[in-house]
């Protein structure tokens, strides 16, 4: 065996010959013999009641299968956290874009028109459209108070910290919400027969989400719903709660044409109907020493979860706990509240809520300098969380991080000095104005808390009769990897070649449940897991007495064939277990929220163009340390995607609400950046090893996208002299800041600085 | 897609001859169709009303950049790949090869046509203020023979034109009388490209004895159709370039523009950077500087 000859290399992607060839099958490249093709009927309103449905007379509806909320055999609902979200609603509507009839008919292109020739009458109800209102509780739309969670982290004595302090610096920030934009839009087929059950096929993250959903939504037996994951065009999380919506729909309308119904979004519904990344608000009052240490706070984060609970806890919580950045709190306290508006629901999104606190607490930690008269750097350096001490929910730092290296090593790898003072120069005349802007955060890896006991995920690995070895998970390839990185860890821990080792289709026939693909877990989590179910095949090899001590990769394909042939299958399943020593207490969010965090500091150069309050990137260095990287090309992907995602969130990105809807659902007027919109962003890695993860992997998939919008936001800040406060900031806001900022000086007489 | 191809029905009868009868049997009943680059638009999102489309994409009338001596005459069909690449275009009408260098990416400009643009009648339209500039002449055909019409009042109003029901557009032509003057022009879009224009202005001009002599601007974005600047070209014409000038440019652009809010923008951004665009230009014509 030799060590280390597959981890840490960039090997080709697993399927990467099939993308690029196009030989690669989507859910829309699929047809099944006799299928027919499926719409949704959804609301206009945000609230209200349904008072008449009526069908159109020029359209032939003998042709049409239509289902509704009578149809559905088991519970009317999205099986996921709570029961709230319905399939298709009843009565009450609670968003616009609510399912309310579903559509099945032989000809894809029949549908539209028949769509459009169903007419609904509404009961229309005032609706909840901002957090503001939500709080107000004028209109209760949700529970008793519009609010579907609460968390409370609270640590150390604040009231003592106020008595300290020299100084109280409060500020709020907004983060809007997002759209995901995967390329492949969303998709589905299902197939119904009694004797098998629904079985789907579609573009999905979390294949057991969607198996749990229809077994609720059908009453149909675990054995009796099957779900296929196909190759799946992007999903950031995008993917990952609202498929068990659309599989719910195929499945109903299978059941009742007793066909294969697909349905396609396509971008314009895809973009008006699913989820989005949750807005947010957050208050930050911060006592704050003579020079420049935290010495206590409250932080206030507020998001808005849409109609429905979805997956807004575990955002919350993510959100809350990562609320802190990476500094070090004597004390705080942290409010934490989900609130309910007449929207459709916001769900999961890359970084999961971190982006939306760490925005403001980077933010305001430049707020803090300001105030105090101190720079950005230092206020940072002499907050820094090290080793030994503890986070927000008192967990104890181990790892030997030293995050004042790391920014010293971003500052030089911006040439941060050098272009703070040329800037100030420059920008003494001239419509150009340029800043620069730092962000220090971190991400925790894999699921809060005792999420990943209660997962109790499983994985397998099995040895196949022609000496290959399969890894079976439900951990899914969307872009970002998965068969790639798992396929390396297994070749790796069993030294063999990359080439003998496959990931199974993630269908849950054929694999266990190795948790969703979500939470920048499956390298760290689930990989630990092919690790040692891979030990278990050598380990039955050598006690069958089929493998020797040392051996050849070609040894080990035998040694496989050869105990398939002579005692049938050899499969070796391994269970996530938590280390004994870990604490976490879920009610108070107390403990030990992540087995890992990866740590960043990134540093953004821009320049506002006064002519046209347009802001551009210039240069962006991101340095992070994220443990081992496994695959140097997947990973500097990883996290330069993550940023030009983050440059969308923080300059471009702008969801247009009317009446909880959605105004700019197509990608003419939802302007992502495109490549000449991005700098090159330069990545670098620090390695520092980490215990918990496959080879000492930590996550890394989401980290990316938590450090441009604050990053960017104090560049811009620093080019204008004026507070940037919510992103996106759009030409428009710019233009706004700049004009009210001067507004408010003439008013006051004081000079804008 | 939110269309059903059953209920369409596209001819390509290949000639202009053949298209121009098909137009005059029913006035109105046929809309032509050349790159499709705004009607397939329409047709995925479900909102194509016309029933019956006639090709006109690739008929050799309607093709080709001619130079004559003392003009350029560009087929309604010539597309954006054509114009931005066209040397006479490059050199003596750059605002038209910028505009069509910015127009949608590479394959939008392989496929969509001047003449679609025009017709189209967008207030946002890249191509459209320069031709405002250049005091472009369309050439319209029917049947009935051809006449031509000044560019300037052909939109008659939002996304409406004076082309009558039986007509095309043959061609647009451009006087060659600019390559003295200094040409100017900028798109401000939502992102670097790929983006439909908030405010775009272009522009030319002359300096001589510190005086403006020559003066033309137009704006896409800020009124129902594209707009030349009479008022602000008025209150600078034959005078110098001063601080006082610059503002008096702006309080005309401002007066006469009509910025709305939109699902784009604003109207108070659109009206700022519309005379900021204009100070811009004004400034870089006091010095001088070349496009
Ligand atoms: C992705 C994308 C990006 C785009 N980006 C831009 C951009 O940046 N800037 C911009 O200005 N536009 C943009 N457009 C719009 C479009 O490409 C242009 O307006 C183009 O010039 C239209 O030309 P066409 O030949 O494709 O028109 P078509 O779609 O074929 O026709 C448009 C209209 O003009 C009429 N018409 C066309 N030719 C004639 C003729 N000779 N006589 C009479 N009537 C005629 C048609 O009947 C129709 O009403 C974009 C479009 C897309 C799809």
């Amino acid at each position: 065996m030799n060590n280390s000859s597959i981890v840490g290399i960039s090997v080709p992607r697993k399927e990467g010959q099939d993308k690029v060839t196009g030989r690669a099958q989507y859910i829309d490249d699929i047809v099944l013999p006799g299928m027919w093709y499926g719409a949704t009927v959804r609301s206009t309103i945000p609230r209200g009641r349904i008072k008449q449905i009526t069908f159109g007379a020029e359209v032939a509806w003998d042709d049409y299968v239509i289902v509704s909320a009578k149809d559905i055999p088991g519970k009317n609902c999205i099986a996921l956290i709570a029961e709230d979200q319905p399939c298709l609603a009843e009565n009450c509507i609670n968003h616009p874009e609510e399912p309310i009839l579903l559509l099945a008919h032989a000809d894809r292109h029949a549908l539209a028109k028949a769509v459009n020739a169903i007419s609904i009458e509404y009961d229309p109800s005032p609706a909840v459209l901002t957090l503001e209102e939500s709080e107000r509780c004028c209109d209760i739309i949700w529970g008793s108070d519009n609010t579907f969670k609460t968390y409370v982290i609270q640590k150390g004595d604040i009231d003592s910290a106020w008595a300290k302090a020299a100084y109280i610096v409060e500020g709020e920030y907004r983060t809007g919400a997002q759209e995901q934009l995967y390329i492949e839009n969303n998709g589905m087929i299902a197939w119904f027969d009694p004797e098998h059950g629904i079985t789907v096929w579609g573009s999905l993250q979390c294949p057991y989400y969607v198996h749990k959903a229809l077994m609720t939504l059908c009453q149909l037996p675990a054995e009796r719903v099957r779900v296929v994951q196909v190759e799946t065009g992007g999903a950031f999380g995008g993917k990952e709660d609202y498929p068990s919506m659309i599989a719910g729909h195929a499945a109903l309308l299978a059941i009742k044409t007793r066909k294969a119904v697909k349905i396609i979004y396509d971008r314009l519904e895809d973009m008006a109907a699913t989820s989005k990344r949750h807005p947010s608000r957050t208050r930050h009052r911060t006592a704050v020493s003579k020079d420049g240490k935290i010495l206590g706070g409250t932080i206030d984060f507020t998001i808005d979860g849409g109609a429905y609970t979805t997956l807004s806890p575990v955002v919350l919580s993510r959100g809350a706990i990562h609320a802190g950045g990476p500094y070090y709190w004597p004390s705080v306290r942290i409010t934490a509240k989900a609130l309910a508006t007449n929207a459709p629901p916001h769900g999961a999104f890359r970084g999961f809520g971190a982006p939306q606190s760490l925005f403001a607490m980077e933010r305001h930690m430049d707020r803090i300098a300001q105030i105090i008269g101190a720079s950005p750097i230092v206020v940072r350096q002499r907050n820094f969380l090290k080793p030994g001490q503890t986070t927000i929910t008192e967990q104890a730092v181990r790892e030997p991080i030293d995050l004042e290296k790391l920014l010293d090593r971003a500052l030089e790898l911006s040439s941060y000095q050098s272009r703070k003072e040329s800037f100030a120069e420059e920008n003494e005349s001239g419509e150009i104005k340029k800043g620069i802007g730092v962000a220090a955060f971190l991400h925790g890896a894999g699921f809060t808390g005792s999420g990943e006991r209660y997962l109790g995920s499983v994985v397998g690995v099995e040895a196949c009769a022609d000496g290959a070895v399969r890894v079976l998970v439900s951990s899914t390839e969307f872009g970002q990897g998965t068969k790639t990185a798992l396929s390396q860890v297994a070749a790796e821990t069993l030294g063999l070649g990359y080439e003998d080792v496959d990931v199974a289709p993630a269908d849950t026939m054929e694999v266990p449940n190795s948790g969703p693909t979500v939470a920048s877990r499956t390298v760290m989590v689930v990989g630990s897991l092919v690790c040692s179910a891979a030990l278990g095949i050598r380990h039955a090899l050598r006690q069958s007495g089929w493998l020797g001590d040392s051996y050849s990769p070609e040894e080990f394909r035998a040694a496989c064939r050869n105990y398939v042939a002579a005692h049938g299958a050899l499969r070796s399943w391994s269970r996530y277990e938590a280390p004994p020593d870990i604490f976490w207490d879920d009610e108070k969010h107390r403990g030990e929220a992540y087995a890992a965090f990866a740590w960043a500091v990134y540093i953004a150069s821009v320049r506002v163009d006064l002519t046209t309050y347009t802001v551009s990137v210039d240069d962006f260095v991101a340095l992070q340390e994220v443990g081992r990287v496994l695959h140097p090309v997947l990973a500097a992907g990883q996290i330069t995607g993550g940023v030009a995602q983050g440059i969308g969130l923080s300059l471009y990105e702008k969801v247009i609400w009317q009446n909880g809807r959605m105004q700019n659902s197509q990608m003419t007027n939802y302007i992502m950046p495109t490549s000449l919109d991005v700098p090159p962003i330069r990545v670098f890695f620090e390695e520092l090893g980490n215990v918990h993860g496959a080879f000492g992997a930590k996550g890394i998939g989401e980290l990316p996208i938590d450090g441009p919008a604050p990053a960017i936001a104090n560049a811009v800040a620093d080019a204008l002299g004026a507070p940037c406060d919510c992103v996106p900031l759009l030409a428009e806001d710019i233009f706004d800041i700049l004009t009210t900022r001067v507004a408010t000086a003439d008013r006051s007489g004081s000079p804008s600085r | 897609m939110r269309s059903n191809p059953r209920d369409y029905q596209l001819v390509a009868p290949g000639t202009l001859h053949a298209v121009l009868s098909l137009l005059a049997e029913a006035p109105g009943k046929w809309l032509p169709i050349a790159g499709g680059t705004d009607l397939m638009v329409l047709y995925g999102a479900g909102k194509l009303a016309a029933r019956n489309l006639v090709s006109i994409w690739s008929l050799p009338e309607l093709r080709g950049i001619e130079v004559l001596p003392d003009q350029v005459r560009i087929g309604a069909g010539c597309t954006y790949a054509e114009l931005r690449e066209h040397p006479v275009i490059a050199r003596e009408f750059p605002l038209l090869a910028r505009a069509a260098s910015w127009t949608g990416g590479t394959a939008n400009q392989n496929r969509g046509t001047i003449g679609g643009n025009i017709v189209n009648a967008s207030p946002a339209a890249d191509s459209l203020p320069a031709l405002l500039v250049y005091e472009a002449e369309l050439i319209l055909v029917s049947v009935r023979g051809e006449r031509r019409v000044p560019y300037l009042g052909f939109h008659t109003g939002y996304k409406t034109t004076q082309l009558a029901g039986d007509e095309l557009l043959r061609a647009v032509c451009l006087a060659r009388q600019f390559s003295e003057c200094l040409h100017h022009t900028r798109k401000v879009g939502a992102r670097s490209a790929q983006a439909i224009a908030k405010v775009a202005i272009a522009a030319l001009g002359g300096v001589a004895g510190g005086r403006v002599q020559e003066v033309r601007i137009a704006l896409a974005s800020v009124a129902p159709v594209p707009l030349r600047l009479f008022e602000t070209e008025r209150a600078v014409k034959g005078k110098s370039i001063d601080k006082c000038l610059l503002a008096a440019a702006r309080r005309a652009t401002v007066s006469e523009i009509r910025p709305i809010d939109d699902i784009r923008s604003t109207a108070r951004y659109r009206s700022a950077v519309s005379s900021n665009l204009v100070e811009e230009f004004l400034r870089r014509l006091s010095a001088g500087a070349p496009i």
